[in-house]
């Protein structure tokens, strides 16, 4: 499944039509109500010779008429999604559910890491990818975890996410993991031209992969560089993807679209942990309803010493990082 | 907004929030009478079996009921020779927590007899902080369900009781570097 098989070049629209359309769509802004893309591509065929929408019928989850996934109706959706798990369970040779498990309702998630506690081990990086199906080659990490001197403190600019050691935590240092800080207020939710990101009501900043075009913008207003780009087709081994994914979340992805964490949705929807919170050897890693107040994020937020990374750019994050000595 | 609203006010009371009652529910388990011999049924917490080492336990296999204990602190020469004590061993040998009578439990300060399985009261005993960071669910491993059953785990799971500093761990790979990449 690649971006360009289902592009308007092979869809058999010359390219040169279809740019002229495009170019005269003002940018869209994430809250705005988007132009309908099946209004837009009808201009686009009209523009075009008649003959040039034989290949305009795929009606498929790649395909251009049809709506952002969050829009679909529950019959579309279904159908979409069964769509996507017979594709995937005939490329990996097992069966693969894709699920769209809507958000809970009262439930807004909180994650708190406890950096008194991290001793780098990098556990959670390689639970992450497993889980979440990232790609093994080229690799995508949506952890990073930074190893940075006591002395200095929390210092991003001197921070080495390459360390190689015999044994962790290393003498006269901590850690500090980084991954996506589910803001409230998120830069790359507003960065999107094209609204293929955006909050949950559960706080989760979810991406349609069917709907990213890949021009990085989220990338670049990101300021944790929590968002990382499939430059190349992902390689994940068939023994080793996760059958249990999430449409919004670890399905697998295709070449040129942007992914994130996503506090594996896939799991936390149903109750369960995010991997990286179950694998973490010291319990550093903490996480909640944040709207329950018999949580442990709560006890957290109203007991410990917490903050959160680059408060100053009002973000607002919902990962906080505490200290639980 | 609204979580920045809520939480405003609950973080300027840090302070505040850890009030004398919260204290006190907690340390009550430590200034049991002697002589008291359970404690309430909500605040125990469910944990899996103790990690023994393979054929240790049950301790009445060697140490026979009917032989006193020796109760003269000596450095162990002929059995226990696998580890060191590293655990405030100026102060403290094996009776002050295994107890002397009943060689298959454990006791308190207070004098009570406790299972393995509840040996975290032992540990909080000293470690108040981290006793009471653990009954809510923060210090520590927890897995199961973020809204319903959690499951935890004892103080011994992750610490060795006997030289409890947490023991450093090999990492994981090191990530490729984007200038490592394959064109």
């Amino acid at each position: 499944m690649t971006r360009s098989c289902n592009g308007p070049t092979t869809a058999g629209v010359p390219a040169g039509a279809c740019t002229g359309c495009a170019g005269s769509q003002p940018p869209v802004h994430a809250a705005q109500p988007l132009p309908s893309r099946r209004e837009f591509l009808c201009v686009a065929a009209g523009c075009a010779a008649a003959a040039t929408t034989a290949g305009c019928t795929d009606l498929t989850h790649t395909g251009w008429f049809r709506e952002r996934f969050r829009d679909l109706g529950a019959d579309e959706k279904a159908g979409i999604l069964a769509d996507l798990a017979k594709e995937h369970s005939e490329r990996f040779h097992k069966p693969v559910t894709v699920g769209a498990e809507p958000p809970l309702p009262g439930v807004e998630f909180g994650y708190a890491l406890d950096i008194s506690r991290c001793i780098g081990c990098r556990r959670c990086v390689y639970a992450c990818v497993e889980e979440n199906n990232q790609s093994r080659d080229p690799q995508v990490h949506w952890i990073r975890v930074l190893e940075m001197e006591k002395d200095k403190g929390i210092d991003f600019a001197h921070a080495n996410a390459y360390y190689d050691a015999e044994k962790v935590p290393r003498p006269g240092h901590f850690y500090l993991p980084v991954q996506c800080q589910q803001c409230q207020n998120p830069p790359c939710v507003k960065s999107c031209p094209v609204g293929a990101t955006w909050q949950e009501p559960d706080g989760i900043i979810v991406v349609d992969y069917d709907w990213c075009i890949g021009c990085r913008c989220c990338m670049s207003a990101c300021p944790y560089g929590a968002r990382h780009f499939n430059f190349a087709e992902p390689e994940i081994p068939a023994e080793q993807m996760n059958p249990k994914t999430h449409y919004l979340g670890n399905r697998p992805r295709m070449k040129g679209v942007v992914e994130k964490c996503t506090f594996c949705i896939q799991r936390v929807r149903n109750g369960r942990y995010p991997a990286c919170v179950e694998v973490c050897p010291v319990g550093a890693r903490k996480f909640g309803n944040l709207r329950d107040p018999n949580s442990e994020i709560r006890y957290i937020l109203e007991h410990k010493r917490v903050f959160v990374l680059k408060t100053e750019l009002n973000t607002r994050p919902r990962f906080f990082y505490f200290y639980g000595v | 907004m609204r979580i920045a609203l809520l939480l405003l006010p609950l973080m300027g009371l840090v302070s505040a929030a850890c009030d004398e009652s919260h204290v006190q529910v907690h340390w009550s388990h430590f200034t049991q009478e002697p002589g008291a011999q359970t404690q309430p049924e909500e605040s125990r917490i469910e944990v899996p079996p103790p990690p023994f080492t393979e054929g240790v336990f049950p301790c009445t296999d060697c140490h026979d009921p009917e032989i006193p204990t020796n109760t003269k602190r000596r450095p162990m020469k002929t059995a226990h020779t696998e580890f060191t004590l590293k655990h405030d061993e100026e102060h403290r040998w094996c009776l002050d927590c295994h107890d002397t009578k009943d060689r298959d439990k454990l006791h308190l300060a207070s004098g009570e007899v406790i299972e393995f399985t509840e040996s975290y009261r032992l540990c909080g005993q000293c470690h108040g902080d981290k006793y009471r960071d653990w009954r809510a669910g923060v210090h520590g491993r927890r897995s199961g369900q973020w809204n319903g059953h959690k499951t935890y785990l004892l103080c011994v799971h992750c610490h060795n009781s006997h030289a409890p500093a947490f023991q450093p761990l090999k990492p994981e790979p090191v990530p490729v570097r984007p200038t490592e990449r394959k064109p």
